[in-house]
């Protein structure tokens, strides 16, 4: 059973039970965290909780780093 | 030089500097570096976007080989609900309180909604954020804004990006006389003499971005502003003389020989 989820506005299949901490370490040239954020459906997933948050069926996952701006 | 300037200090932290950078609108981190470090700057904005997979290097490598602190911004938020998250998110990211809070009305003028802005510093202060506010140039709304406990106002002297100083010099008086917090002028510099007048009118401080990432050379535009700020807060402690309608001679009369002419 899969779990389908909206990640930065693409949708993405992961396998049940994922976690935060395992869509975060899934990314692309994974930045391990540093300087990175994450929210699900709208509330801020606090880094410590990543490992035990899992993420719901029909989340929206909003991943967000710094840029330029300002 | 005996008018010594006291440090900036905002929420109990001390900056030599005066000039706060913007990030937004350099060409590279490549030019961000040269810019940053001719500035002086102490503390530097950044924004929150989605991670982007192509995108090569962070501007925190940046800040951070350059010692500045970051303050991150809610740039692009609608609502105050948007700004809080954002806000939070920043918190998480960059394990700092500080957030520079906008809140804007439209994508044209880029000018703050008050009432959702207000509504979101309340809520920010509540959450224990040092909350530091663009706002109009409205001393009625900075001072809704100081009383819910936002540690500066950072009001506009014309819209972001446009380059047109500051187009109500009284008004920012009035919000430098009567704040208890620090003002700082956060958006409509274009050139160097905008942020002398800023510093000169009695804001603490200026925050900079498009004047200078936007500059046909950022690096040299941020020493000149650096500059200015600094002369702008020498002018402002050594007292400038009171405008007058008309001349007041400063060669003394007394003494003035008298000349005799023969009829012609």
């Amino acid at each position: 059973m899969k779990v389908r989820a909206i990640v930065n506005g693409e949708p993405r299949e992961l396998p049940a039970g994922a976690t935060v901490a395992d869509v975060v370490s899934a990314l692309p040239d994974a930045p391990g965290g540093r300087g990175l954020a994450v929210a699900v459906d709208g509330e801020v997933v606090p880094r410590g909780t990543w490992s035990a948050a899992p993420v719901p069926d029909g989340a929206r996952v909003e991943i967000v780093v710094a840029v330029q701006g300002g | 030089m005996t008018a010594a300037v006291p440090p900036l200090v905002i929420a109990g932290r001390e900056f030599r500097s005066r000039l706060i950078l913007g990030t937004g609108g350099f060409a590279n981190h490549e030019v961000l570096a040269s810019a940053l470090a001719a500035s002086g700057a102490e503390l530097v904005t950044v924004a929150l976007r989605r991670l982007d997979p192509a995108a090569r290097g962070s501007i925190l490598d940046v800040l951070e080989a350059a010692g500045v602190d970051v303050l991150p911004n809610t740039a692009g938020c609608y609502t105050a609900r948007d700004a809080v998250i954002t806000a939070q998110l920043a918190r998480e990211a960059f394990d700092t309180d500080w957030i520079k809070l906008e809140v804007i009305g439209d994508d044209r003028t880029l000018l703050p909604d008050a009432v959702e802005l207000v509504s979101a510093a309340e809520e920010l202060v509540d959450d224990g954020f040092v909350v530091l506010p663009y706002t109009t140039d409205d001393p009625i709304l900075a001072r809704r804004l100081e009383d819910v406990g936002c540690a500066a106002v950072m009001p506009l002297g014309s819209p972001i990006g446009s380059g047109m100083g500051i187009r109500n010099p009284y008004n920012i008086s009035i919000m430098v006389e009567r704040s208890g917090v620090p003002v700082v002028l956060d958006a409509g510099v274009g050139t160097a003499s905008d942020a002398a007048l800023a510093i000169e009118l009695g804001c603490d401080a200026v925050l900079c971005a498009s004047a200078i990432s936007r500059a046909h050379d950022p690096a040299a535009m941020a020493r000149a502003i650096a500059l200015a700020v600094e002369s702008g807060a020498l002018a402002r402690a050594a007292g400038r003389i009171p405008r007058r309608r008309y001349a007041e001679a400063s060669t003394p009369e007394e003494g003035l020989p008298v000349f005799e002419h023969p009829e012609p």
